[in-house]
């Protein structure tokens, strides 16, 4: 099948797939209720979600597996799990992708290293058992993202390149502080990321989650003006979370999505998918998008 | 005995742990807020000064860097543990009564919500402004803050939640404690919390930072 930086090497534009926690929530996952459990629990709704990606057009879905180091899972009393419920993820995603690729999602502990909650020995541990699984049950590639820490990135990523032969991607989650620049949670800005992304053994980098389609854009102009080669991910929301009568709004429509992509494109991504909020129906439109810049 | 206390408060507003610890780089091979606390005692400055003048300004000044994004996570919290460090030093001196904290805080992360990052930042820099702290940990259901309410008189109750699905908790556990207890002080904060939301659900305060946080608590007790 062939790798997904080598079709990014030969010039073409990917799309990735949309949002999985807000989706598992809409088919019944309720609040406080493990998302990696319905891997084993409710395999056909798991099954579902990536298949309607793929039906929207994606060319690669990711795995319910965000949260599936032991250290999340040991929380719902479900640490000696993690590979199994890692490898039912893959097993899932990859059935339903057919000819398309599967990309094991891989999120933070929620630990923090330098506050000495963990060595990072344990956290390489933890995540490597989890890209173990992933890549048992099919992945392609091992999709680090959400990460706002660079030490925790970069363990993450050395895992999963020294014990599975997947693909290794990792993007991380900035916001806009109050003077416009882009930082993630611990500080660290998109030009931050990209050497040590690199150097760790990162073979594409990007953003997800914490902003919509538009913040995006500045944020992979600042990626290029590091490094004007690397592949470049982004996973957008479809906008910020408004909460109304006890209900999620993400705000964003597909056609707003779409609208934007091509202009994501320009500034020099080379995968488009949506984080939080994002539906199938975005990521259809994202496909247009991608399909008529193609044709244009 | 002010220079003291001062260069307390600069070890804790940028996280100098000891004099061993080699962050941050610009302190390298200075005492650090164990060191000077300690040697503040032995010159007869008083625990409460060394709270007062020393731990609490230096955790104000990193409060207000991380309100304007000047310092992130990172810094904040090694602040925090320059200043934990020192204020172990100051506990015997709580329990004697010749140090008064400003009132107790309870604080919890919503039933349903795991996430301890934001709240265990909130804790710290509410201890380190003078208040003793009380944290339920994650996950906490509303019996349990109404029980350390009952338990902590005239104590003011944060509620955390980092999931805009875990909000809806939190109205309810906000609701369920106003009910049992109608004079309650209740503050929210968390990621996708707003003030629009704290009015919603009748709750007393909304912060986006922790800072603020702290300065509605001092202002209850000013």
């Amino acid at each position: 099948m062939g790798k997904i930086v080598d079709l990014i090497m030969q010039g073409r534009i990917l799309v990735s797939d949309g949002a999985w926690g807000t989706f598992l929530q809409q088919k019944g996952l309720k609040v406080g209720e493990c998302p990696e459990e319905w891997n084993l629990s409710h395999p056909d709704d798991v099954y579902d979600i990536a298949k309607s990606y793929v039906e929207a057009g994606a060319d690669m879905v990711e795995t319910n597996s965000f949260g599936g180091t032991s250290f999340k899972l040991e929380r719902y009393g479900l640490g000696d799990k993690v590979f199994e419920l890692n490898k039912a993820a893959a097993e899932l995603s990859r059935k339903a992708a057919g000819n398309k690729f599967v990309l094991g999602s891989v999120g933070p502990t929620g630990k923090i290293l330098m506050m000495g909650d963990v060595s990072e020995d344990e956290m390489y541990e933890a995540f490597k058992e989890q890209v173990m699984g992933l890549e048992a049950g099919g992945a392609d590639a091992i999709m680090i993202e959400t990460m706002t820490d660079l030490d925790e990135a970069r363990i993450a990523i050395r895992a999963a390149k020294e014990n599975t032969e997947c693909e290794v991607f990792c993007t991380m989650t900035f916001e806009k502080t109050l003077s416009g620049e882009f930082r993630s949670m611990m500080g660290i800005a998109p030009t931050d990321m990209v050497n040590t992304l690199i150097d760790a053994g990162a073979e594409l980098i990007g953003a997800n989650c914490g902003n919509g389609i538009a913040n995006m854009i500045g944020i992979v102009e600042e990626i290029r003006k590091a490094n004007p080669a690397v592949p470049v991910l982004v996973h957008a929301n479809a906008g910020m979370p408004v909460y109304c009568d006890g209900e999620t709004h993400f705000p964003e429509t597909p056609e707003e999505m779409a609208r934007l992509a091509p202009e994501l494109l320009r500034a020099g991504a080379n995968i488009i998918g949506g984080c939080c909020g994002t539906t199938p129906e975005h990521i259809r439109k994202v496909r247009e998008a991608v399909v008529n810049r193609l044709i244009l | 005995m002010n220079e003291i206390l001062s260069k307390i408060a600069e070890c804790v507003e940028f996280g100098k742990i000891n004099k061993a610890a080699p962050y941050p780089p610009q302190m390298k091979d200075q005492d650090g807020a164990d060191e000077l606390t300690r040697q503040a005692l032995e010159e007869g400055v008083s625990a409460q000064d060394i709270l007062t003048k020393g731990l609490m300004p230096g955790m104000e000044t990193i409060g207000i860097k991380f309100r304007e994004n000047k310092v992130f996570v990172p810094q904040v919290l090694m602040a925090a543990k320059a200043m934990s460090t020192a204020l172990i030093y100051l506990k015997p001196y709580f329990l004697t009564g010749e140090v008064k904290q400003k009132g107790t805080f309870i604080i919890g992360t919503v039933e349903g919500d795991l996430h301890d990052i934001g709240k265990n930042l909130v804790s710290m820099m509410v201890e380190g402004n003078g208040w003793e702290v009380i944290d339920l940990g994650i996950d906490v259901k509303a019996e349990a803050f109404i029980e350390a309410l009952k338990k902590h008189e005239n104590a003011i109750v944060g509620l955390s939640a980092l999931l805009t699905t875990t909000m809806v908790n939190m109205e309810r556990i906000a609701k369920a404690i106003r009910a049992e207890i109608p004079e309650a002080k209740i503050a929210i904060g968390g990621a996708p919390v707003t003030q629009d939301f704290c009015d919603r659900i009748g709750a007393d305060a909304y912060s986006a930072d922790p800072q603020g946080l702290v300065e509605y608590l001092n202002s209850l007790v000013a």
